[in-house]
């Protein structure tokens, strides 16, 4: 199956910007997709490259498959089943490229969706967040809840999505503990590949999210019960608990129940003209 | 303001697929916007030497009413075979969803097709009930579906 990248601009951009930014998404196939025989990845992985050979986006890819890979204790790995594939980060990275990109050509709100992973810039509208609908792994046509925000990422992680199994590169066997799970935060580049360790972690990437800064997360269990961490419900309607007192059960989301993302450090989003 | 709205695909994670480019106005559209078919620029970007068929040309159905309009989405290849959908659209609100072409060639595609396509019906008009932008988690097959129904949101001027 290919990967589908859906452009939302709001605003009036040149079509240099968008052109652009579809070039680059092409570019990155020749040298990243697995799937090509002589894609500089492939040969990469075959001995026949060395990363001095490869453009300079090569290393910079390895090089963030790296930092995550630390960042979530090996759960995210560029060498999924021993094989070279840094393809869970490619995608992530190329689409907050392209927003930013589409962002140098003069957008100041727009959404990238690269195969149900989104990176978000601005609003939707004035005054008007966006809002990224989580599709509900059981029930496909359900939304399990939805995500309002500007200026951030989501990505989600599933067996749902391809039907493929993600391995926990640790016991060597595919991750069985969640059916999906979300992750937002500022920047697709890194949320996109959280995500996927996330899945793989299983139960255990509850404290693991609750620990990143800048990082929340909702799951749906394989058997149906969902979790979300700890940011995700104090950023949402309900009030943050005080010092001393017992933190409130995490709510269960479902249906119309939202969360309303602000990055700790996000400035606010420009007004619209 | 103008909206732009397209869908772009590529082999990043699998088999190659369509590139599609529209826009259209903000204005309620009576009748869809004159760029329907694929414009001549997005075609002139290089679709990489793929394993799939070249894109299917975009039928544009526009027969606007006074109550609705029904618009036809480009078709989008996928592994399987090419997906495209129709959406009606009534007052700004979508009303149908017909799938006109689906992969069919072989058992395993049947078999995807009677549990994901019903699904994919709901799925869209479940998410315009949420009113979102977009949609994170869904299945395979949507990505021949969603590119399609995007792109017939895009020319119905959601």
């Amino acid at each position: 199956m290919g990967t589908v990248f859906s452009f939302d601009i709001r605003d009036d951009v040149p079509a240099d910007a968008l052109t652009a930014a579809i070039g680059w998404l092409h570019w990155v196939d020749r040298v990243f997709s697995p799937y090509r025989a002589d894609s500089e990845i492939s040969r990469l992985g075959r001995g026949e490259l060395t990363v001095a050979d490869c453009p300079p986006e090569v290393a910079e890819v390895l090089d963030l498959a790296k930092e995550i890979a630390r960042v979530s204790d090996g759960y995210f790995t560029e060498r999924p089943a021993g094989r070279f594939d840094p393809s869970g980060v490619v995608k992530g990275w190329a689409v907050e490229r392209a927003s930013d990109l589409v962002r140098a050509g003069g957008s100041a709100h727009h959404a990238i969706n690269g195969g149900g992973d989104v990176q978000l810039v601005g609003a939707a509208a004035p005054g008007q967040p966006w809002r990224v609908g989580i599709a509900d792994p059981f029930h496909p046509g359900q939304l399990v809840t939805v995500v309002t925000g500007h200026d951030c990422a989501v990505a989600t992680s599933g067996t749902a999505e391809r039907g493929t199994h993600i391995v926990n590169p640790h016991s060597g066997r595919p991750a069985r503990e969640l059916a999906s799970i979300t992750l937002v935060g500022e920047h697709l580049r890194t949320v996109d590949a959280y995500a996927t360790a996330a899945f793989a972690m299983g139960s255990a990437a509850r404290a693991w999210v609750d620990q990143l800064d800048g990082i929340e997360a909702f799951a749906v269990t394989a058997t149906g019960a969902s979790w979300c961490s700890r940011g995700w419900a104090e950023v949402g309607a309900t009030p943050a608990p005080g010092p001393g007192i017992a933190p409130a059960p995490e709510p269960v989301l479902r249906g119309d129940a939202e969360l309303q993302y602000r990055p700790a450090t996000a400035t606010p989003a420009t007004l619209w003209p | 303001m103008r909206r732009a709205a397209f869908a772009v695909v590529t082999t990043l994670v699998g088999l190659v697929l369509l590139l599609g480019f529209k826009s259209h106005a903000m204005a309620p559209a009576a009748s869809p916007p004159a760029a329907v078919s694929t414009p001549s620029n997005a075609r002139a970007t290089p679709a990489p030497a793929g394993t799939t068929a070249a894109p299917a040309p975009a039928p544009s159905s526009a027969a606007p009413t006074a109550a609705a309009s029904t618009v036809t989405g480009s078709a989008v290849a996928t592994r399987w075979g090419p997906v495209q959908v129709q959406v009606t659209v009534a007052n700004k609100r979508i009303t149908a969803v017909t799938v006109l072409q689906a992969p069919a060639s072989n058992g395993r595609d049947q078999q995807i097709n009677s549990y994901a396509l019903p699904q994919l019906k709901a799925e869209t008009l479940a998410a315009q009930s949420a009113n979102i932008d977009m949609v994170s988690g869904a299945t395979y097959t949507s990505t021949g579906y969603i590119g399609s129904l995007q792109s017939a949101l895009d020319k119905a001027g959601r």
